[in-house]
């Protein structure tokens, strides 16, 4: 059992009680909540006669079903309206702060959390959707849950939750030029396996997250939950403190000083003990591009696609060739030449302000391909309009990018956002399952906003670092 | 809320590791606001091409109608937090799924409506899923009590972490009522930790 953890100090810092079951009644400090998993709580809520116990510590937004062509209301989608509806009524009815359109703060749940400043060091963080584990990057425990589960938060601030397991993953040393933080997670659930995190929250710890922003740490934590693993974390220090000062929901003055030294106990202690440790080096790490239906099923972009015939598991290897059957492929390859039809730049993954600037800096300059549909969908409203204030969402429009308003778009369907027939799309998202871009037999790759970008102008996918490598008609070159 | 200790019925087997939450319901069912029509949908796409006709699917095949039994293998769930995906399974008949492993997040979800989610060794669980596929008409038994999963000449030990298996047996999985009991606790816990305010309101 892990002593002494940052999930330990949270976890006993938010204990209620022990329940009859012998599990843990855990409070929980903020309730973010969607259009999605939300509905059928408020009516059980409404069937019981419940009120939201802690309307205060409950903030709603809308993004899984906007359309990114434009927020004009009524949507032409009739379920996406009727859905939109629900949710202006039951935040209205129960008392809770909807971040709508209006309000210039909507955008995706895991994107406003932390941008508001929600998001604090020490807190539990529940919500109804599995990418929850975003917030982890600021020192959280933060975890997606069910329906009923939803109502339990908002009936009384609290969840019947079984302890967790802690592994620490280490990556020490220096990422490559082009290696980003998406390349390493994917490399991190390439190793430890889809599986590998059942049981257990991750905490990452090592040089490589010391060094990374809040932003590429947020994009480690939100694909915890494709390696198995509910809950990731990354110890909170000065970089944390430093991306959350002046945030609207953030303490001021005095209060912010007491707020900081209070968020630096939670961090791990230098003598914790772990379940599990394990450790990689940071120089083993490329560019990563997913070929198959799991987040696993990824090779860096140098490598070759594996032979499922020289894999032991009979389990795996049939995950394998049902991948290569549904994705057209086969062994032996590698990932760059292949052709791709749809570039999406956006998500709760990958949608953030340096994420836009990351494939600005590819696309500056050069042109989509022709024959590719290429789009970038901003995180959020805000992350929009800081991106019109740098001036990107020209860049991306003169290259031929289509520049949509905030929503999740095409990392799961549910908007008119969809791949058709087997269109293979390169996505900096997060899930490349079967279907999971709204077309049973579509193809989804994986990859780093900035590969998507360089994808996009080529037609293929390519190994950044060979496309930057050549300067681009009128790049900027500092 | 009832007991749950005991499932009888006939099994179902969908064979592959890691069958996730959108390969269980694609997201476009998520669209309605209640859970009333999800039993027409658990595999939708791999049970349907686009033009309506059945592809050969274990949850197609009429031999498997009014299983109550969902035999997978590994990382059975994994994906999405959707409570959609448990009770797609549920409102088509299932009443428990057995599993080498589970995703946490649909074996929580399942327990919230009542439908246990036990594991049992890779070994069982294929023995389990050849029995169910050669002799579709099989009864299997799901002992909630004693752990064990009896089906012709098999019985297979299960296990089910303790909190959730609790919750089922002794008929306490409605969590809200077990939460509320603390609400005064609650309370406590709540005074001891900072407010969460943009100073404008509230």
């Amino acid at each position: 059992m892990a002593k002494g953890t940052l999930y330990n100090k949270i976890w006993d810092a938010h204990s209620v009680a022990t329940l009859p079951t012998g599990q843990t009644q855990l409070f929980i400090g903020l309730h973010l909540v969607h259009e999605v998993t939300s509905p059928q709580a408020f009516d059980m809520l409404r069937e019981r006669n419940l009120k939201v116990a802690y309307p205060d510590r409950t903030f709603a937004t809308v993004d899984h079903i906007v359309p990114t062509s434009t927020h004009e209301r009524p949507f032409i989608d009739g379920e996406a309206e009727q859905m939109m509806n629900a949710i202006e009524v039951n935040t209205r009815n129960f008392g809770i702060d909807f971040f709508n359109f209006e309000s210039g703060r909507q955008g995706v749940v895991h994107i406003i959390g932390p941008e508001l400043g929600l998001t604090q060091p020490g807190m539990t963080i529940a919500c109804g959707d599995s990418h929850t584990s975003t917030h982890g990057a600021f020192g959280t425990l933060a975890f997606g849950i069910g329906t009923s589960q939803v109502r339990d938060v908002l009936a009384s601030q609290c969840l019947a939750m079984d302890t967790m397991k802690v592994r620490r993953i280490e990556v020490n040393g220096k990422l490559g030029v082009g290696v980003t933080p998406k390349d390493v997670i994917l490399y991190i659930i390439n190793r430890l396996g889809v599986k590998g995190g059942i049981g257990y929250a991750y905490e990452y710890a090592g040089e490589v997250f010391d060094s990374m922003s809040m932003e590429g740490r947020m994009t480690v934590c939100n694909m915890s939950i494709e390696g198995g693993a509910r809950a990731g974390y990354v110890n909170p220090d000065q970089t944390t403190f430093d991306y959350l000062a002046g945030r609207e929901y953030c303490p001021k003055g005095t209060e912010w000083d007491k707020a900081v030294a209070r968020w630096k106990a939670f961090a791990s202690d230098s003598g914790a003990e772990y379940d599990d440790v394990v450790r990689f080096n940071a120089a083993d790490i490329q560019p990563m591009v997913t070929w198959g239906v799991t987040p696993g099923q990824s090779v860096g972009i140098g490598e070759s696609l594996p032979d499922p015939s020289r894999v032991s598991d009979d389990g795996e290897r049939k995950s394998m060739e049902l991948a290569y059957r549904h994705m057209k492929l086969s062994p032996g390859r590698r990932m760059e030449e292949t052709r791709i039809d749809v570039a999406f730049i956006g998500s709760c993954t990958n949608g953030r302000i340096s994420d836009l600037r990351a494939a600005a800096e590819v696309v500056r300059g050069r042109k989509v391909a022709s024959g590719v549909k290429a789009f970038v969908v901003p995180g959020s409203m805000q992350v929009r309009k800081q991106a019109i204030e740098e001036g990107l969402d020209k860049v991306f429009a003169e290259a031929g990018f289509e520049w949509r308003e905030a929503g999740c778009s095409m990392c799961l369907a549910m908007n008119p956002d969809k791949l058709k027939g087997d269109q293979v799309s390169a996505s900096s998202s997060n899930r490349n399952f079967i279907g999971r871009q709204g077309s049973p037999t579509g193809r989804t790759l994986l990859m780093s906003p900035a590969m998507v970008a360089a994808a996009a102008t080529v037609g293929h996918v390519v190994d950044i670092r060979q496309l930057t490598a050549q300067p681009s008609k009128g790049a900027h070159h500092v | 809320m009832s007991r749950i200790t005991r499932i009888e019925g006939r099994a179902v087997s969908v064979v592959g590791d890691d069958i996730d939450t959108d390969r269980i319901i694609p997201a476009r069912y998520l669209k309605e606001i209640t859970f009333s029509k999800m039993g027409e949908y658990p595999f939708f796409d791999e049970r349907f091409n686009p033009d309506g006709s059945r592809k050969d699917h274990p949850f197609n095949k009429p031999e498997n109608q009014g299983a109550a039994i969902l035999i997978g293998n590994s990382n059975f769930g994994c994906g999405s937090s959707r409570e959609h995906a448990p009770q797609a399974l549920y409102r088509w008949g299932i009443k428990a799924v057995v599993a080498e492993s589970f995703a946490e997040i649909f074996a929580g979800n399942s327990t919230m409506i009542g439908m246990p989610t036990v594991l049992a060794a890779k070994a069982d669980v294929e023995r389990l899923q050849k029995l169910s596929i050669e002799k579709p008409a099989t009864l299997f038994t799901l002992d909630l009590a004693a752990l064990v999963i009896t089906a012709g000449d098999l019985s297979v030990k299960i296990t089910m972490p303790e909190g959730r298996r609790r919750a089922l047996v002794d008929g306490i999985w409605d969590s809200t009522t077990l939460l509320l009991a603390n609400a005064e606790k609650v309370k406590q816990t709540a005074a001891g930790l900072p407010s969460i305010s943009n100073g404008v309101h509230r």
